[in-house]
């Protein structure tokens, strides 16, 4: 069973979503997503001040398994991004949550615009 | 878990990567129950397989001795690579691939009959590979004393009939160790005895990434029923020697021979930061193009390695189609690693 925490948003293609207050948004990939890839090996992050449009693919996150495209889950400008994972890619394995996290976007939509809930999130993955 | 040839496998029991580094490091224990061993029995047994196999079974010339073969087609394709042990002059053993086990056995049965030799699929037999550094010392420690012994004075490539086992020195990792068959029902307790003398349990995962570390072929991915061993790095299994030996596939290989293989297969590093996979495109500038046959990251190189079938012209470097970008990529000779030690120059 997967850890799911109850105060995140989450997408169908399995990013998370944390308001950070100040229209700043971050965003990483979910601790079941992480399991499905396996360990980590390489991450591709956007550049800094980028546009991203929802639903767009802007990171690539891949394992010894596979490589998958991360996709923005909300419109807004790139204002940061974990470089720490260049290195340590294996952090979103450990900690996906937290020292695993992708992008900080700056964004006028509300952090919660289409998103689901920790439980409807839930519903999803045990649903496979 | 994933299906894999009808058998229900774990990728990995944990860390696929820290699996990978137990046994390049320390020893690793694998479930490889899921190969097909078939029990040959019958005087003209070695006659039999002289004309079956690519590689020839006249050189096992010791009781225990294994050999590595392709088993092919009349058109010279693989149908499957397999080890065989010569155990008795009237008992030889092969062990083969999950995926084509049905496919061997009607191949093999429907041979075997004129020379008298039959065959026995030993589904009561699970198999464990115990590979790394302190794989045969940390196995032996849970034997007798004197079966102890018996297995670590065991040649590489040799195996012997320990009790209701049989204990050989082979494996697919590129590290020294034993693949043990046994009985299936003790296979869950030697499991965990294995676990407590610190071997550690590893998946379908880190099989792949070490035995392609190890530069060793996979059957489906690095050579099928369409490709010939000339053609997939297998060359040097296929026994051309003593000339009047027929075996099946012969007559192409021959040809093939003859006229020069039209590809090879060689070992790719990508110094970049991106992943090698089975069927990129690999473009060879003012050559032609080829395709990887395996590819993945190497834990022990920290970068991406694969095999590919690329022209027979293909120099030192090649570009890979890598989700949608060319990255280039350095031919190398494989293996890449051994022993726990990478034999590449790494930039």
């Amino acid at each position: 069973m997967s850890n799911i925490p109850q105060d995140l948003k989450f997408t169908r293609s399995h990013e998370w979503v944390k308001p950070l207050g100040d229209g700043i948004t971050e965003f990483g990939i979910s601790d079941h997503a992480q399991h499905a890839l396996g360990d980590l090996v390489f991450v591709e992050l956007p550049d800094v001040g980028r546009v991203l449009k929802l639903g767009e693919s802007c990171a690539v996150v891949e394992s010894v398994k596979a490589a998958s495209d991360v996709y923005a889950p909300l419109s807004g400008t790139v204002v940061a991004v974990n470089d720490q994972l260049r290195h340590t890619p294996e952090l979103i394995n450990r900690d996906p949550y937290g020292g695993g996290w992708l992008v900080r976007l700056r964004s006028g939509a509300p952090a919660d615009a289409g998103l689901m809930s920790a439980s409807e999130y839930a519903v999803l993955t045990t649903q496979g | 878990m994933v299906d894999f040839g009808g058998w229900d496998m774990p990728v990995a029991y944990g860390s696929q990567i820290e699996e990978h580094h137990a046994v390049r490091r320390t020893a690793g224990v694998f479930d490889v129950s899921h190969m097909g061993i078939v029990d040959l029995r019958g005087e003209r047994c070695r006659e039999f397989l002289r004309g079956l196999l690519a590689n020839d079974v006249a050189r096992l010339n010791l009781p225990g001795k294994a050999l590595y073969s392709c088993m092919l087609n009349e058109q010279g394709g693989v149908l499957d690579d397999l080890i065989v042990y010569y155990l008795d002059e009237d008992f030889f053993r092969l062990v083969v691939n999950a995926g084509t086990r049905d496919t061997d056995l009607a191949w093999i049965g429907a041979r075997a009959a004129e020379y008298g030799v039959a065959l026995r699929e030993r589904r009561d037999l699970a198999m464990l590979a115990i590979q790394g550094p302190q794989a045969r010392e940390r196995s032996a420690a849970l034997l007798t004393a004197e079966a102890a012994w018996a297995v670590l004075e065991l040649q590489p490539f040799f195996g012997a009939q320990i009790g209701a086992w049989m204990v050989a020195r082979t494996g697919y990792t590129g590290e020294d160790g034993f693949e043990i068959m046994l009985p299936a029902p003790e296979a869950t307790s030697v499991w965990r005895r294995l676990n407590a003398a610190g071997v550690r349990s590893c998946g379908l995962g880190a099989r792949d990434t070490l035995r392609l570390e190890a530069g060793m072929n996979l059957y489906g991915n690095d050579m099928n029923e369409q490709t010939n061993p000339l053609e997939s790095g297998l060359a040097w299994t296929v026994a051309f020697d003593p000339p009047d030996r027929a075996f099946v596939g012969r007559a192409v290989l021959e040809g093939i021979r003859a006229r020069g293989p039209q590809l090879k297969q060689v070992g790719l590093v990508l110094d970049e930061r991106a992943v090698l996979r089975s069927h990129q495109r690999v473009l060879v500038p003012g050559v032609g193009e080829g395709c990887v046959t395996s590819g993945t990251y190497s834990p022990t190189l920290e970068r991406s390695i694969g095999l590919a079938r690329v022209p027979m012209a293909t120099g030192l470097s090649v570009q890979v189609e890598v989700r949608g970008r060319e990255l280039p990529a350095r031919v190398v000779r494989v293996p890449f690693v051994r022993h726990g030690k990478a034999l590449i120059s790494l930039v």
